[in-house]
C-alpha cells in the first residue's frame, strides 16, 4: 500500500520559501482524505442498504405468502382429546358361518351439554326432561347454572330424539358421533356374544369395548385399525341357533325346568354349530350383574359352558369305551351287577334292580351304575384319570370367550378308589355340557381328540388318538342300541339313527350330601350314529313332569324328548337328508299309458 | 440602528417551522404509521372486549386507553419528527441513559404481572416497560458511537457498541426477555453491517447467535418449552399458537365479518402479541396484507431515502430504527403463521400496551426526523466536479 504523507516535504519547503503556513497544506490534505474516506463508507453503505432493502422485502412477503397459504387451508376443530392417543371408534362386525350378521355397528349420536355457551339453562332442562322421561328436570338445572362446564347426558339417542333436541335450538346442547354396538337378533347367542359397552369417550367419537363372551376374548382384534374392519367368523349357524332356542324355551317349560342349556357340535371340527343357555338376556341391554344369592341363576351365567355340574351316566359309556380300549372286555362281557356295591361305608345301587348278570352293552343300555363301577375298578384310579385328561375333562375348556376359563371341572381332591367308581358313571367330577360336547365328540369321530372353537374352521382337526376306530364304531353302537331299546327310547328320530345316553344326576346340597328331588338331566347324543356328524348335549335343571301317575325327573323323560324335537328340527337344516326307505306308490296308475 | 448595536438578529432558515417540515418530512411514511394507528385502534374495538368482560371494565376500557395512549404516541411523533438530528442524538442519549438505569431498578423495583418475567414497573394508572424506551435511545447511541470511528483519529465507536449491546442483551436475558435480546442484538449488526462489518464477522456473529441460542435453550425451561413447541410438526389446536393458526384459517381471504370473530375469546394475548390472528379472523387474508405492505413502505422507504443520506450518523441511527421497528413487525406476524418460535413480541402502533405505542411513537418519530430531506452537497458536488 502506498502511503501518501499529510505534509510532502516538496511541498511545504516550497511554502516554507514563500512564507505561507505549512499546517495549511497538511490540514488541506486532512480534510481531503477524510471526504475520500466518507465517500467510501458512503458508497459501501448504499449498497448495504439496498442488500439490507431487499432483505427486508423479501421477509416480509414470506410472512404475506405464509398468511396466504394458511387464510386458503381449512381449520381445524378444537378437539378434547390428547395427543398422540386418538380414540378409535371402529369396531368389526361378527358373523355367523355363513356370513349372517350377529354384531354391528349402528352410526348414532350421543348428547352432551356445555352449560357456560346456554341461554336458556332453564327451557332446556325443561325440555330435557319431557323428552328424555328419566332425567329430572330440576337436577338438569342444578347442573346448567352451576360450575359444571361439560356434562354428558345421554350416551345414545334415537334420530327422534336428537331432532326434538335439536328443535330446543340451545347452542349449549351438542351432539357427538357415536358408534353403538347392536345385535340385531337380540337375545340370540347372547351369552356367546357376550356385548359391549364405552371405553373411553370423547366428543368426536367413544371406544367401543367388549365386557364379555366372543366381543371381550377378540376384542383387540375387532378394534385393530390394522385388520381394516375384517368382520369375525364365528363357528355358529344363526338359523340353527334360532331353531334350537325356540325348542329348548319350549322343552324348558314344558319340563318345568328352571335352567336349560344345550351345545351341537361338529363331531369333526369341534366348531360349536350351536350353543344355549336359558334363561338367556339381550345384549342390547345387558342386564346387571346379581349382587345377592347364586350367580348361577342370573341370567348373564352362560350354563353350558361356565355351569359344572355332575352330569351322571353320560360318563358311563368313557368306562366303557376305556375297557374295550384296553382289552379288559369287550361289548359281550359279561358283568356281575348283584347289588348293592358296598365299599367301605358307601354303597351303589342301580335306578332298578337289573338282574345279577348283564354283558357290557346291556350296562350302557340300561344303566347299571354297578356294572359300571365294577368294570372301573378293572381299569383303575390312574388309567381312568389319564383318560379322561385325554378327553380335556381336567381343564377349563379352550372355547374363544372370555367365561371359559371360569368353567373349571370340579374334581375329587384324591383319586381314590371310591372316587374312581363314582366318577364311573358321573358322579364326583364336575364339568361343563361343552366339556362333555368334546368329549363325545373325540370319542365317537372315529377316537381322535377335538378340541371346542368358537370360529369357523374348514377342516377336521386332527388331534392326537384317544381310543381306536373299533372302539369308537363300537361305542356308536351301544349309544344306538341306548336310544333303540334302552333309557332314551323317546329319543329316537325317524332316519338320523341317534345314538345317545342318558345321565340324571342329583343336585348337590351347597351342605354337603344331595337332594332327593332335584336332579340334573342330561342326554348326549350323536347322529347319525353309524357315520357320525354332530353330538348334542341337553341339559335340564330341575325338570320335573308328571307322567303314567310318577313324578319324572329322569331325563330319559325330559332331556330326551327335547333333544329328539330340537334333532327333528335342526338336521334338515344342516343340510342332512333322513335315512328312510322311500316307499314306491302302490295303487296309482300312470293315465298316459 | 438596533443591529448595528446589537448585532444582527439571527438570520432565520428562510420558512416557518411547519411548512419546512411538511416540506422535508417523508409524508409517505409519516402517512403508513397514521394508517396504522387507525388500524391499532379498529382491531382494538373488536379485540379487547372479551379482555375488559373478563376484568370486569366496560366493554371498550381498552379501547379508550389505546386512544388516549395512541394520541399521546402521535404526539411525541409529530414533536420528535421536528428535531434536528442533533437534538435527536442529544436527547435520545439522555434517555437512553434514563431507560438503562430504570432497567437495572427491574429486579429490585420491578413487577412480572404473574407472567413469568420481570419486565415492568407498576405505576398505578399503567405499566411501563423500560426496555421499550430502550431500543430506540440505544439504537441512536450505537449509531453515534460507529459514527465517530468512521471520523479520522475517531474512537474504536464500534467496539464500545458492541460492548454496550452484550451489557444490554444480557440484562435482558436475565429478566428473561429473549425476544427483546434478539431485537437489540439484531438492531446493532444491521447498524455494523451498513457501517462497513467485515463479512467474515458477520458469519461469525451469525454462529454466535446460534451458540448463544442452543445454551439458552438448554438451560432455561421458558425458552426451551418455547422452541420445542415450535419445532414440533403437529400443532395441538388448544395451544395459543393453535388458536390463531385457525383464526387466520377460519377468517380466509375476505374474514369472518366484523365482530364476528370467535379467536378472541380464547386467546389471553389476541389484543396485544395475537391482535394479527383477529385481524386475519375478522377481516381476513386482505387485511393481514395491507398491514404488511404498510410495515414494508415504512422500512423500505426510510432505507431508500438514507441510501442518500451522507451523514454516518443519520445514517446508521436511521437504518437502525427502520430494521427494528419492521423486524418487531416481522417476528410479530413471523409468530402467528409459526415461521417463527412462540415469542412474546407486541405489533408496533397496532398492538394494545401503553409503553409499546409510546416507545413505537418516540422511534418512528425520530425515524422521521432522521429522514427528512436535507441538503446533502450536491451542489459542492457540481461546483467541485467531484464526480462519484
Amino acid at each position: 500500500m502506498i502511503r501518501t504523507p499529510l505534509r510532502p516535504l516538496a511541498r511545504i519547503l516550497k511554502a516554507r520559501d514563500q512564507g505561507e503556513n505549512p499546517d495549511r497544506i497538511e490540514a488541506e490534505n486532512r480534510r481531503l482524505r477524510h471526504e475520500q474516506m466518507q465517500d467510501r463508507a458512503r458508497q459501501r453503505a448504499e449498497g448495504r442498504l439496498l442488500v439490507l432493502a431487499g432483505m427486508f422485502f423479501l421477509a416480509f412477503c414470506t410472512i404475506g405468502l405464509r398468511m396466504g397459504v394458511l387464510a386458503g387451508t381449512v381449520p381445524e376443530e378444537p378437539t378434547a382429546q390428547a395427543r398422540g392417543n386418538p380414540i378409535i371408534g371402529q369396531r368389526a362386525d361378527i358373523l355367523d358361518r355363513n356370513g349372517r350378521i350377529l354384531a354391528t355397528n349402528l352410526q348414532t349420536h350421543s348428547l352432551y351439554a356445555q352449560p357456560p355457551q346456554m341461554v336458556d339453562p332453564e327451557k332446556a332442562a325443561t325440555e330435557l326432561a319431557a323428552i328424555f322421561p328419566e332425567l329430572d328436570a330440576e337436577e338438569l338445572l342444578e347442573d346448567f347454572t352451576g360450575e359444571r362446564r361439560f356434562l354428558w347426558i345421554r350416551r345414545e339417542i334415537s334420530p327422534e330424539q336428537m331432532q326434538a333436541v335439536h328443535d330446543i335450538g340451545d347452542p349449549g346442547l351438542l351432539f357427538g358421533p357415536r358408534e353403538m354396538r347392536l345385535y340385531p337378533n337380540g337375545a340370540l347367542a347372547a351369552h356367546i356374544l357376550g356385548g359391549a359397552s364405552y371405553g373411553r369417550e370423547g366428543v368426536s367419537s367413544a371406544e367401543v369395548i367388549g365386557v364379555a363372551g366372543v366381543e371381550k376374548f377378540f376384542d383387540d382384534q375387532l378394534r385393530d385399525p390394522a385388520n381394516e374392519g375384517a368382520p369375525l367368523h364365528l363357528s355358529l349357524d344363526l338359523t340353527v341357533q334360532a331353531a334350537s332356542e325356540r325348542v329348548l324355551q319350549g322343552g324348558m317349560m314344558l319340563m318345568n325346568a328352571k335352567g336349560a342349556s344345550s351345545v351341537l357340535m361338529d363331531v369333526h371340527t369341534g366348531e360349536v354349530i350351536s350353543m344355549l343357555s336359558l334363561p338367556d338376556f339381550d345384549p342390547n341391554d345387558r342386564p346387571r350383574v346379581l349382587t345377592e344369592g347364586d350367580q348361577g341363576d342370573s341370567p348373564l351365567f352362560n350354563r353350558a359352558v361356565q355351569g359344572v355340574y355332575e352330569l351322571g351316566s353320560v360318563f358311563k359309556i368313557f368306562t366303557v369305551a376305556q375297557a374295550m380300549e384296553l382289552g379288559l372286555v369287550n361289548p359281550d362281557t359279561v358283568i356281575d351287577t348283584s347289588g348293592p356295591l358296598t365299599w367301605g361305608r358307601f354303597r351303589i345301587r342301580d335306578f332298578r334292580d337289573y338282574g345279577d348278570e348283564l354283558s357290557v352293552s346291556e350296562v350302557i343300555v340300561k344303566s347299571s351304575n354297578i356294572g359300571t363301577a365294577r368294570i372301573a375298578q378293572t381299569i383303575g384310579a390312574e388309567r381312568q384319570r389319564d383318560f379322561l385328561g385325554q378327553l380335556g375333562f381336567l381343564e377349563p375348556t379352550p372355547a374363544e370367550m372370555v367365561e371359559a376359563p371360569t368353567g373349571v371341572p370340579l374334581l375329587p381332591p384324591n383319586w381314590s378308589e371310591i372316587s374312581t367308581m363314582t366318577i364311573s358313571y358321573g358322579h364326583g367330577l364336575s364339568s361343563s355340557p361343552l366339556h362333555l360336547a368334546a368329549g363325545y365328540a373325540s370319542l365317537l369321530n372315529g377316537g381322535t381328540r377335538v378340541e371346542p372353537t368358537l370360529l369357523r374352521r374348514d377342516r377336521p382337526q386332527r388331534g392326537p388318538r384317544v381310543v381306536s376306530e373299533e372302539v369308537s364304531a363300537a361305542a356308536r353302537l351301544m349309544l344306538r342300541q341306548v336310544v333303540s331299546e334302552g333309557t332314551a327310547s323317546f329319543g329316537d328320530v325317524e332316519g338320523y339313527a341317534v345314538g345317545g345316553k342318558t345321565g340324571t344326576a342329583d343336585k348337590p346340597r351347597p351342605t354337603g350330601g344331595y337332594y332327593e328331588d332335584k336332579t340334573i338331566a342330561t342326554f348326549a347324543s350323536v347322529f347319525p350314529a353309524d357315520d357320525p356328524e354332530y353330538v348334542l348335549i341337553v341339559t335340564l335343571d330341575e325338570p320335573q313332569i308328571e307322567a303314567l301317575g310318577e313324578t319324572r325327573r329322569t331325563a330319559g323323560w325330559t332331556a330326551v324328548p327335547v333333544a329328539a324335537e330340537m334333532i327333528r328340527r335342526v338336521a334338515p337344516l344342516l343340510d342332512m337328508r333322513p335315512d328312510v326307505e322311500t316307499l314306491t306308490p302302490v295303487g296309482v296308475t300312470l293315465t298316459s299309458n | 440602528m438596533t443591529e448595528m448595536v446589537y448585532g444582527s438578529v439571527p438570520v432565520s432558515s428562510g420558512d416557518p417551522v411547519l411548512p419546512r417540515w411538511w416540506r422535508t418530512v417523508d409524508r409517505w411514511t409519516l402517512s403508513c404509521v397514521l394508517a396504522l394507528f387507525g388500524i391499532g385502534l379498529l382491531l382494538g374495538l373488536a379485540a379487547s372486549p372479551p379482555l375488559a368482560e373478563r376484568n370486569g371494565l366496560a366493554p371498550f376500557h381498552y379501547v379508550q386507553r389505546q386512544a388516549f395512549f395512541g394520541s399521546v404516541a402521535i404526539a411525541v411523533m409529530f414533536v420528535t419528527s421536528m428535531l434536528s438530528p442533533t437534538l435527536v442524538r442529544r436527547l435520545a442519549v439522555l434517555g437512553f441513559l434514563a431507560a438503562f438505569v430504570a432497567m437495572l431498578g427491574l429486579p429490585f423495583f420491578g413487577t412480572d404481572f404473574g407472567k413469568g418475567a420481570v419486565r415492568w414497573y407498576s405505576l398505578g394508572f399503567g405499566s411501563f416497560q423500560p426496555s421499550e424506551f430502550l431500543k430506540p435511545g440505544f439504537v441512536v447511541v450505537a449509531a453515534w458511537f460507529m459514527a465517530a470511528s468512521q471520523q479520522l483519529g475517531g474512537p474504536p465507536g464500534k467496539s464500545y457498541s458492541f460492548g454496550l449491546t452484550l451489557i444490554i442483551v444480557m440484562l435482558l436475558a436475565m429478566q428473561p426477555d429473549f425476544g427483546q435480546a434478539a431485537l437489540i442484538l439484531f438492531g446493532w449488526g444491521v447498524m455494523y453491517f451498513v457501517a462497513g462489518a467485515p463479512l467474515l464477522l458477520l458469519i461469525g456473529v451469525a454462529g454466535m447467535v446460534i451458540f448463544g441460542g442452543t445454551v439458552a435453550y438448554s438451560n432455561s425451561e421458558h425458552f426451551a418449552r418455547r422452541i420445542d413447541g415450535f419445532l414440533s410438526p403437529e400443532l395441538d389446536p388448544r395451544t395459543q399458537l393453535g388458536y390463531a393458526t385457525n383464526a387466520i384459517r377460519e377468517g380466509g381471504f375476505f374474514g369472518v365479518g366484523v365482530g364476528e370473530g370467535q379467536v378472541k375469546w380464547s386467546l389471553p394475548d389476541a389484543h396485544t402479541d395475537f391482535i394479527i390472528a383477529v385481524a386475519a379472523e375478522e377481516y381476513g387474508l386482505i387485511c393481514v396484507l395491507a398491514i404488511i405492505v404498510l410495515y414494508m413502505a415504512i422500512v423500505l422507504r426510510s432505507l431508500m431515502r438514507l441510501m442518500k443520506e451522507r451523514d454516518p450518523f443519520i445514517r446508521l441511527a436511521g437504518c437502525g430504527l427502520a430494521a427494528m421497528v419492521g423486524v418487531q413487525a416481522m417476528i410479530n406476524m413471523g409468530v402467528a403463521v409459526r415461521l417463527l418460535p412462540a415469542k412474546g413480541m407486541t405489533l408496533p402502533f397496532v398492538s394494545y400496551g401503553g409503553s409499546s405505542v409510546i416507545a413505537s411513537g418516540i422511534a418512528v418519530g425520530m425515524l422521521l426526523a432522521l429522514t427528512r430531506t436535507r441538503p446533502q452537497g450536491e451542489i459542492g458536488d457540481i461546483l467541485l466536479r467531484r464526480g462519484r
